[in-house]
């Protein structure tokens, strides 16, 4: 690990001046702000991340999780992933964020791990782990081995033929689909970023994963009020039954009247390059009746544009047929 | 633990002890080698251990952690993870480093009550803090019932990993989970063991919360 100053601010002004000082927020920042640590520290041991100063934000302010007087919820940046999961509150009316809370990890790292963190987690893909391997989101310019490397795990959606990598979190396809609000405050003030637009295709840069400028501090993030009677799944399929990254995972929000779907929120995790909401397939499945013709043909339609990689063909259906029993989950429930 | 009882053993350096000491003089001449002149005063520093201190450490920083109820001045090295913290500087080395990246859950410890990796957190960022490791939980004459239940359910083989498993186990006793085994199952998922002692690891917490 290289050596770097840290620094405990006392405010969050305080953090983000000296945040701002820094050439970017992206891939090699050389200002991190510390949360829980679990993907810094992890990346910082293996010289993939070497900031030269490390700012902990834990004992600002941003640990409280609110309700808000429009019946939404204000969750600060470094409320717990545990204590969130947990909240009486997001049990009983977000409950698919809870369940995909409670699907990733471990109990211990989600104790550590914070909304902010999870929200700017990184991908697992071995070649933007490994230093002695090029890897253009971690070196711009130096190519993907991944392509024709190991790519069981990567992404078949959102690629570009700079970077395949997957985005890992499971508590973002959750986000995605009760379509959050991220609170963002930066050295040019306060603004708010819509879930969708927060995090970025690879493209031809994917060393940006995020909108996020240098000095910009998450403070919280916002869910708006909870869709009365909604059916609310999150459906993780992994090579082990726990402790393990998704193949493919789906977050399905669902309103059913008379039998058939009124409103339908859908987001894939494990297959995507970002947190993958597919409007088309919500636009499929609205006004179907609930049998499993129609939450089979959303899967169609949500994967339509899959592409795989060499080693990964298989995931495109897991993808699908985690769809459909999702959706055929919820629906029963 | 039975190593230090003086009832139980000869007079004799523990295993730990030898190896420390036999050890050195290939450590010494290895440390001159490769270690940056910033480490050095740390190196040098190694036989005032007792003091937890690195006095002449550039860029070191005082922190006060409070473990297993005793209060700990110490001046660390930025990078010093939790872990490293707790078996090199304060030297209680119960707490064990497995994978160093949070796949493994060997180095399991409680910070203010509740379960962390150890070796994910830096030790500046628990300033202040309450930490308690396996030797907070009970001693071998009073064992912790977790590290008795442990025992009698013959919860381990090599034990490297038992005493994260039993710093989890006591942890999740605080926490929701269902009554089943597949509930303790799903929470003990962070706690890897190589041997494959799941099955008597489960035995031992569920008998715990039975009695409980």
């Amino acid at each position: 690990m290289h050596i770097f100053e840290f620094i405990r601010p006392k405010d969050s002004a305080g953090a983000i001046a000296v945040a701002a000082q820094a050439k970017t927020a992206q891939q090699g920042a050389d200002v991190r702000f510390m949360g829980g640590g679990t993907t810094l520290i992890d990346l910082m041991k293996l010289n993939v991340e070497t900031p030269a100063r490390v700012l902990d934000i834990n004992r600002l302010p941003l640990d409280k999780t609110e309700l808000m007087p429009d019946g939404g919820l204000k969750i600060g940046a470094t409320v717990r992933n545990s204590d969130l999961a947990n909240h009486r509150t997001v049990q009983r009316d977000y409950s698919v964020l809870s369940q995909a809370i409670l699907q990733g990890a471990s109990a211990q790292i989600r104790n550590m791990a914070t909304m902010g963190g999870n929200l700017l987690q990184r991908t697992r893909c071995v070649y933007f782990r490994d230093t002695a391997m090029p890897c253009n989101k971690r070196e711009p310019g130096t190519g993907c081995p991944a392509i024709t490397g190991h790519n069981r795990t990567l992404a078949i959606l959102g690629a570009s033929d700079h970077c395949i990598a997957t985005n890992p979190s499971d508590m973002c396809v959750a986000l995605a689909v009760l379509e959050a609000t991220i609170h963002i405050q930066g050295p040019k003030g306060s603004r708010a970023v819509a879930f969708a637009d927060f995090h970025l295709l690879p493209g031809e840069t994917p060393h940006r994963e995020t909108v996020l400028e240098a000095g910009d501090l998450i403070t919280h993030v916002t869910l708006p009020p909870a869709v009365t009677g909604s059916k609310q799944v999150y459906l993780k399929l992994r090579d082990r039954a726990s402790y393990e990254f998704a193949l493919s995972s789906a977050a399905v929000v669902i309103t059913i009247a008379s039998g058939r779907i009124t409103r339908a929120r859908i987001a894939l995790g494990g297959v995507g390059t970002k947190p993958w909401r597919s409007p088309e397939a919500e636009a499929a499945l609205t006004g179907k009746p609930t049998n499993d013709a129609s939450f089979r043909q959303a899967a169609e339609t949500a994967l339509r544009n899959a592409k795989p990689q060499s080693e990964n063909k298989f995931k495109i259906e897991l993808a699908k047929r985690c769809l459909t029993h999702a959706l055929r989950t919820a629906a029963a429930s | 633990m039975s190593d230090d009882d003086p009832k139980s053993r000869p007079p004799s350096p523990t295993r730990r002890k030898f190896l420390l000491t036999s050890g050195s003089g290939v450590a010494a001449s290895l440390v001159a080698a490769y270690v940056p002149a910033f480490a050095k005063g740390a190196a040098e520093e190694s036989d005032s251990a007792a003091t937890n201190a690195g006095p002449n450490l550039e860029g070191a920083v005082p922190i006060t952690l409070r473990i297993n109820g005793k209060e700990h001045s110490l001046r660390v090295d930025p990078r010093t993870t939790l872990l490293d913290c707790i078996r090199e500087t304060v030297t209680l080395t119960g707490t064990k480093k497995g994978c160093d990246h949070g796949q493994c859950g060997a180095c399991t410890v409680h910070v203010n009550g509740r379960r962390v990796l150890s070796c994910l957190n830096l030790a500046l960022m628990h300033d202040g803090e309450e930490i308690t490791t396996v030797e907070g939980l009970g001693t071998p004459d009073a064992m912790h019932p977790m590290q008795a239940s442990f025992l009698a359910c013959d919860a381990y083989q090599c034990g490297y990993c038992t005493s994260g498993q039993i710093m989890s186990a006591v942890a999740l006793l605080r926490e929701p989970c269902g009554p089943d085994d597949g509930s303790v199952k799903e929470l003990m998922s962070g706690n890897i063991c190589r041997c494959g002692a799941y099955a008597n690891i489960v035995d031992a917490i569920q008998q715990v919360r039975k009695r409980a």
